[in-house]
């Protein structure tokens, strides 16, 4: 009697991104070819050897198979039925934000994502990606100031090709897995940062994805690049309309540090899920991986994962300069019928190198929730330390949690400490947070918060709070 | 202290639950005056926590038959968090521990429900940690206890003190205090029952659910039930439960079988 009305009612609680833009839309055929890698690589009038990255990758991919190790199931991916290029339809990237279509400025402005120079965020500079390209970036002559690049990739392409030539590919190659040769085969747009030796960025920098078509593949690439000394916080952010058919998200993100540079990337995925049962949705197959080449660098992975039908994804920190640090702080939440696979790899190459795995899992409905890790020292890595920690928790009787943690070490001096547990929201817990006046929500999100309060209080400030509504969102009517 | 003029706080009539299809409580009847202090007393599993949670509204129970008047308000149809809202107290007899939620914020979530309801003003974090530190002298609780999760590895007599720190922050009108005395050593006992008579007043009225005479040795009810097979079988004042003390509930056992046959035959009579 207590819950159960207010269960039905929020149960159907509509996910609030779920609107499609009309918009004109420039779209190639559907399909996947030599010719379309070409097509795309020419539509972006690109350098010859960003053309040859791409064919060298779709050859490669031609030769790899979709890995079936995650524990996740889908039907087959066709990707012969997917556009693999979409974009707004206006010309060339504007250069001042009056001049771009109105209707994609509401539609960012209807994410809370305001571009227009009045209402922009203060202190967060936004580069906003509408399907394949990226429309505008906030900012940019600000950062310029101080040497900070900070655009769109195609247009780093352009303007600063020897960087580009130099980064990319660097830390994921174009043959790493299956998703990330078709990453690079086909990628669109995406951001790029550069930090110049001993900058400390001023500004917080932002990439807002949005998937607006509905039988669109979107493949952003990021690229982030700190030299030394210099130090950067990033959030990406991403939503999509809801669809019934499954979209196909495959990202790649790169991250290198130089000496003493620091990158802390954070991440709250919010991609359309697909309904109670399953319907639509987007399927997230990132490869994020950071490399410290550096001594004493430090990447920081955070992530809050609420969304998609499916996610695979690890992001990861190859830690090759001497005591470098990595981490990964992450939470992870499914409802009804999502699936996610997800966790982090940290390779310890270089002597004294540290990492922390944080990793907190929710699951509630008929969802299954996977926390999937490696953690390797290697012969060099004397004195290294890994401390992960991996924490379940189960709502409802019907979700599934699983952890896969992977150790693999080859040196005898590196200490490796992992802890797990798994715990389960009790009708009683709730009954007793309710009987003091809470009500049933708020107590599920006080209590979901207080388990997730280690990863948030990783998260920039403002999108701390934000994660936390997200996640209460998100529960409403699970809990039952 | 009994005044027959005062409001009526609580009014149970006929109230009969289930758990899972098997009959609980079996009609239970019970008036609650401003000011009056009830103690109720059974046998292990006669139902006396049951009363209290189908009370509260514990979503384990069901009420098959009867009603619950509130201040005239039927408080059954109240969702629990709205019966705590407008001033119903259960300090629970196995208080729950909520790993990760703080023990501070957690209080101030409540109190502050309770004052929006009332149209008090809401309390910052700093004026409630002054509220809240003038109420631990109550239950002469170490503050360190704030800064935990609820409830979480605290012992058995910490647990019933935090329940009545609730209290004291709540000021609830009706609270119903299940065994709180259960698990406290006996300087424990002394300063619970301190508090609870320093939060009694003619506006309020208390439920003591207890096994003991000692507690009612420092809190003195004015009315004694015995509860038994999910029904009140007998009332009287403070010296029912002296009498109970001295013989026990051996005499319930008849009393029960009496009772179920007379049911049993009207049932029968009914059908056939
Ligand atoms: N959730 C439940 N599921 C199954 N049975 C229950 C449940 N709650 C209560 N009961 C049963 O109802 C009866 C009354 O239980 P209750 O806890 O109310 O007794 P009590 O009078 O409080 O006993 P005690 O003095 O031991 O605390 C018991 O037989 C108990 O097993
Ligand atoms: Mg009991």
């Amino acid at each position: 009697m207590t819950s159960a009305a207010t269960v039905g009612d929020l149960v159907s609680q509509p996910y609030k991104y779920g609107f499609v833009t009309d918009i004109e839309t420039e779209k190639i055929a559907k399909g996947l070819s030599e010719d379309v890698v070409r097509l795309i690589s020419a539509k972006k009038d690109e350098p010859a050897f960003l053309l040859d990255f791409r064919l060298r990758a779709y050859r490669q991919w031609l030769q790899m198979e979709e890995p079936d190790w995650a524990a996740i199931g889908h039907p087959p991916i066709d990707y012969q039925n997917i556009i693999y290029y979409a974009a707004p339809k206006q010309q060339d990237k504007k250069a001042s934000l009056d001049e771009v279509d109105p209707k994609l400025l509401e539609t960012f402005e209807k994410l809370g994502i305001p571009l227009s120079e009045q209402k922009r965020l203060t202190n967060v500079a936004v580069d906003a990606v509408f399907d394949s390209v990226s429309i505008a970036t906030t900012y940019k002559e600000k950062l310029a100031e101080h040497g900070v690049i900070f655009c769109s990739i195609s247009e780093a392409v352009k303007e600063h090709a020897e960087l580009i030539e130099r980064y990319l590919g660097s830390v994921v190659p174009s043959n790493d897995n299956y998703f990330a040769a078709l990453n690079s085969a086909v990628f669109s747009d995406g951001s790029f940062v550069f930090i110049p030796k001993g900058v400390a960025c001023p500004m917080d920098l932002s990439t807002y994805f949005r998937i607006n078509s509905g039988d669109t593949g979107q493949f952003e690439r990021t690229l982030i690049v700190a030299e030394a000394g210099a130090s950067v916080s990033y959030l990406e952010g991403c939503t999509a309309p809801m669809f019934d058919t499954n979209q196909l998200h495959a990202a790649v993100v790169e991250l290198v540090t130089l000496e003493d540079a620091s990158i802390k990337y954070s991440t709250v995925q919010n991609w359309y899920a697909g309904d109670e049962k399953g319907v639509g949705g987007i399927y997230n197959f990132v490869t994020k991986r950071g490399q410290c080449r550096g001594d004493r660098s430090h990447i920081s992975w955070t992530q809050v994962e609420t969304g998609s039908a499916i996610t695979w994804k690890y992001p990861s920190c190859v830690l090759q300069g001497a005591d470098s640090v990595g981490e990964f702080y992450s939470v992870a939440l499914t409802n009804n019928r999502q699936q996610a696979d997800t966790g982090s790899k940290m390779i310890h190459v270089g002597p004294r190198t540290r990492s922390t795995i944080v990793s907190k899992g929710i699951s509630a409905g008929h969802s299954s929730n996977s926390y999937r890790g490696l953690v390797q020292m290697g012969p060099k890595a004397v004195g290294a330390r890994n401390y992960s920690q991996c924490d379940s928790m189960l709502i409802g009787d019907q979700a599934a949690a699983n952890t896969y943690p992977y150790i693999r070490s080859q040196q005898p001096d590196a200490s490796i400490e992992h802890e797990a547990s798994t715990c389960r929201i009790s009708a009683d817990q709730l009954f007793y947070l309710q009987s003091r006046g809470i009500g049933f929500e708020e107590a599920v999100s006080m209590m979901v918060s207080g388990f997730c309060r280690d990863v948030f209080n990783q998260l920039p400030m403002e999108f701390a709070a934000e994660a936390d509504k997200l996640l209460a969102l998100k529960l409403e009517g699970s809990v039952g | 202290m009994i005044r027959s003029d005062a409001p009526v706080l609580l009014e149970i009539r006929d109230l009969r639950a289930s758990v899972e299809d098997q009959p609980i409580l079996k009609g239970v009847s019970l008036t609650i005056r401003a000011g009056e202090i009830h103690a109720v007393m059974g046998r292990n599993g006669s139902g006396k926590s049951t009363l209290s949670k189908v009370l509260a509204g514990h979503p384990a129970y069901r009420v098959t038959g009867g009603s619950v008047l509130y201040r005239g308000e039927d408080l059954l149809a109240l969702q629990p968090e709205q019966r705590a809202r407008i001033g119903l107290f259960l300090g629970f007899q196995y208080p729950i521990e909520i790993p990760g939620v703080s023990n501070l914020e957690f209080l101030r979530v409540a109190t502050n429900a309770r004052r929006q309801e009332q149209g008090s003003e809401e309390l910052d974090t700093f004026a409630f940690e002054d509220l809240v530190r003038e109420r631990l002298q109550v239950v002469q609780m170490d503050p360190a206890f704030l800064d935990r999760s609820v409830n979480e590895g605290f012992s058995g007599g910490e647990k019933k003190r935090n329940e009545i720190l609730q209290m004291a922050l709540l000021e609830p009108l009706v609270a119903i205090l299940d065994e709180t005395d259960s698990g406290l050593d006996i300087d424990a006992l002394r300063i619970v029952a301190g508090g609870v008579n320093q939060l009694a007043s003619a506006d309020n009225a208390t439920l003591l659910i207890t096994h003991y005479q000692r507690l009612l040795d420092v809190i003195t009810p004015d009315y004694v039930h015995v509860m038994a097979a999910g029904r009140i079988l007998r009332t009287g004042g403070k010296e029912l439960a002296l009498e109970l003390e001295e013989s026990g509930y051996d005499w319930v056992d008849a009393e029960i079988e009496r009772l179920e046959s007379t049911s049993a035959q009207r049932i029968t009579a009914e059908v056939g």
